[in-house]
C-alpha cells in the first residue's frame, strides 16, 4: 500500500511538472515547438491570394502575410531551422484540417463569419471583398434580377451557396444552380456557356476572368450581395498564437508596408502569366488596414 | 455531440437538414440504380464477347475492359462531364439546352455504368473461362450453334458461380456514386459536405452519412445472398448451406 502511495505521489508530483512547464508555450507556439514543424495551408486557384505558380509552389498575397507570421513564429520561438511544410486546402476541407492539427494556419480567401468564429478563430482582415456575379457581356445581364430563371455556378462549401438562396428568397427570383467543386471549374461552367453567371467574391472573379482565355468577353456585376472581410484562419482558443499573428500583421498594415505588397499583388502584373488583376484599394479595405481587427460578417 | 442537428431547420431554404439527406440519398439510389443496369447489360455482353472464338472481338472486348479499369473514376467523371461536350459540338448544344441537373444525372449514370460494366465483363469472362471446356464441347456435340450454347449451357452456370463478386460490385457501385461530387450531383456525399461546411458539425454529419452507405450497401448484400440461395444448383458450387 504505501508502495502505491509513494508511486501515486510521484505521478502527481510528474503531472505538475509538466504543466508548469506547459505554461510558458500554449496551443498551436507549443506543438510547433514540439514537432519542430509548421504547416501552412494554402489554396491552389485563389488568386491572387494563394495559388500554385508555374513551379507549383503557392505564392500570393496571403501567403506573403502568411509567410511574415511564419517569420515571426521562427524569431519568438528562436528556431530559425524550423521546418515549414505546404499543405493544399480546399473550400470544404480546410476547417476541419484545421481543428485536427493537420495545418497550424490556413492562408488563402477565407471570409471571416461569426458563424465561422465559433468554430475557428481570424487574424487581422486583410482584404474586404462582394459577392457578386460573373457574367458573359454578350449575355444581356445586367442587375441579379436579369438572372431569373437561369442557370447560375458557384463553388460547393462557400458562403455564396446560402447568400444565392437568401436573395432567391427575398427577391423572389428563381435560378438553378450548378455547382463546381472549385472556383477554377465553377468558371469553366460560366466560360462554356453551362451557367449564365457565376456566383462568387469579387476579387476571385476578377482572377478567373484576369486568368481565362479572353478576360474582354466576362464583366462583374455591380450590385452586392454582401461585404466580407477575408483573414487567416487559425484555431480557436489559442491565445498565445492569435496575439502573435495579429502583432505581426498588425505592424505590417500600421507601418504602411501592407501598400506596398497591396500594389504588388493587385495592381502590378503577377506570376505565373505576368496578368495585373487591377483591384486598386476599396474604402473598405483601406479601413481594414488603418483599425486592424478581426471582425466577422453577420 | 449532438444529433438534433438533423431536425433543426435549413437557413431560408423551408426544409430541415435530414430531408436535405433523404433528397440526397434519391440521388445516390437512383444514380446506383439505373448505373447498375447499364453495367450489368453491357458487362454481360462483352464479358461473353471476350470468350468466343472470334479474335478481333476478344481483343475489342480487352480494351474496352482495360481502357475503364485503367483510369480513375474521378478522372472518367471530369473527362464525361467537362471534356466530352467541349469535344463534340452535339453533345455541348445538347447541354446547354438541357437541363443541367438532368445532365448531371446522366453523366453520372454513364460513367459509373461503364466503369463498372468493364469490371463485370472481368468476371463474366472468368466465369465463363472457369467451366470446362467439356460443357462447351457437350453443347457443340448435341447441335446447339454457338448462341445456344452460351444460353442454354455456359452462361446460366457461370452466373450463378459469379455472383459473390457481382455482390461486390453492386457494394461497389453504390459506393462510387459518391464520386459523382466531383461534378455537382446532389447525391448524398454532396449533401453531407455541404450539411458539413453549413453547419460545422464534421462529426454528427459524417456519422449519419457512414451509417447510411454502410446500410444501404448492406441492403444489397443481402438482397444478393437471397438471389444467390434462390437460383443455386444443389450439390454445385455456390449452392451451399
Amino acid at each position: 500500500m504505501k508502495k502505491i502511495m509513494t508511486i501515486a505521489a510521484v505521478i502527481v508530483a510528474a503531472g505538475f511538472v509538466t504543466s508548469a512547464a506547459a505554461q510558458e508555450l500554449t496551443g498551436t507556439l507549443k506543438k510547433v515547438k514540439e514537432t519542430g514543424s509548421f504547416t501552412v495551408g494554402y489554396r491552389e486557384s485563389s488568386i491572387p491570394f494563394s495559388y500554385l505558380d508555374d513551379k507549383q509552389q503557392p505564392i500570393g498575397y496571403a501567403m506573403e502575410l502568411c509567410m511574415r507570421v511564419v517569420d515571426a513564429v521562427k524569431a519568438d520561438l528562436k528556431m530559425p531551422g524550423l521546418k515549414v511544410n505546404l499543405q493544399p486546402v480546399t473550400s470544404s476541407n480546410r476547417i476541419p484540417l484545421l481543428q485536427n492539427g493537420t495545418i497550424d494556419m490556413e492562408c488563402g480567401s477565407t471570409t471571416n463569419s461569426v458563424q465561422r468564429q465559433q468554430q475557428v478563430s481570424f487574424g487581422p482582415t486583410y482584404f474586404v471583398i462582394n459577392v457578386t456575379a460573373a457574367v458573359k457581356k454578350n449575355s444581356g445581364i445586367n442587375t441579379f434580377a436579369d438572372l431569373n430563371g437561369k442557370t447560375v455556378s458557384t463553388t460547393s462549401g462557400t458562403t455564396s451557396v446560402p447568400l444565392i438562396k437568401a436573395y432567391e428568397k427575398t427577391k423572389d427570383v428563381a435560378v438553378k444552380e450548378i455547382y463546381g467543386k472549385d472556383h477554377a471549374e465553377s468558371f469553366l461552367l460560366l466560360a462554356d456557356d453551362r451557367a449564365s453567371a457565376f456566383i462568387m467574391d469579387d476579387i476571385l472573379l476578377a482572377g478567373q476572368i484576369a486568368n481565362s482565355k479572353d478576360p474582354a468577353a466576362y464583366k462583374i456585376l455591380p450590385e452586392s450581395l454582401r461585404q466580407e472581410p477575408y483573414s487567416m484562419m487559425l484555431r480557436k482558443d489559442d491565445p498565445q498564437f492569435k496575439a502573435l499573428v495579429d502583432k505581426t500583421v498588425g505592424a505590417i498594415m500600421k507601418s504602411g508596408e501592407i501598400d506596398k505588397i497591396y500594389a504588388k499583388w493587385f495592381t502590378s502584373p503577377i506570376p505565373p502569366k505576368g496578368i495585373n488583376m487591377n483591384f486598386p484599394m476599396t474604402p473598405p479595405i483601406r479601413e481594414a488596414f488603418k483599425n486592424p481587427n478581426d471582425k466577422g460578417v453577420q | 455531440m449532438n444529433f438534433g442537428i438533423f431536425l433543426e431547420q435549413i437557413p431560408d431554404e423551408g426544409i430541415a437538414w435530414w430531408q436535405n439527406l433523404a433528397s440526397g440519398l434519391g440521388w445516390t439510389l437512383g444514380t446506383a440504380f439505373f448505373a447498375w443496369i447499364l453495367a450489368f447489360t453491357l458487362g454481360s455482353i462483352i464479358g461473353v464477347v471476350r470468350t468466343t472464338d472470334k479474335r478481333w472481338l476478344v481483343r475489342l472486348g480487352d480494351a474496352y475492359v482495360e481502357l475503364f479499369r485503367n483510369i480513375p473514376l474521378i478522372v472518367q467523371f471530369f473527362i464525361w462531364y467537362f471534356v466530352v461536350p467541349n469535344v463534340i459540338p452535339a453533345v455541348k448544344a445538347w447541354v446547354i439546352a438541357a437541363d443541367p441537373t438532368d445532365f448531371q444525372f446522366l453523366t453520372a449514370i454513364v460513367c459509373l455504368g461503364l466503369f463498372t460494366s468493364a469490371r463485370i465483363a472481368e468476371q463474366v469472362r472468368s466465369g465463363i473461362q472457369s467451366l470446362s471446356q467439356g460443357q462447351r464441347n457437350a453443347g457443340y456435340a448435341i447441335g446447339l450453334t454457338q448462341t445456344q450454347t452460351y444460353r442454354y449451357v455456359l452462361l446460366p452456370m457461370a452466373y450463378r458461380i459469379i455472383i459473390p463478386p457481382l455482390t461486390s460490385e453492386v457494394m461497389n457501385l453504390i459506393k462510387n456514386t459518391a464520386v459523382a461530387y466531383s461534378i455537382g450531383l446532389v447525391e448524398l456525399f454532396f449533401r453531407t459536405r455541404e450539411m458539413a461546411e453549413m453547419t460545422f458539425r464534421y462529426f454528427e454529419v459524417f456519422a449519419a452519412a457512414t451509417l447510411i452507405y454502410m446500410l444501404i450497401a448492406f441492403s444489397a448484400n443481402r438482397v444478393m445472398a437471397f438471389i444467390e440461395r434462390r437460383v443455386a444448383v444443389p450439390g454445385y458450387i455456390g449452392g451451399g448451406k
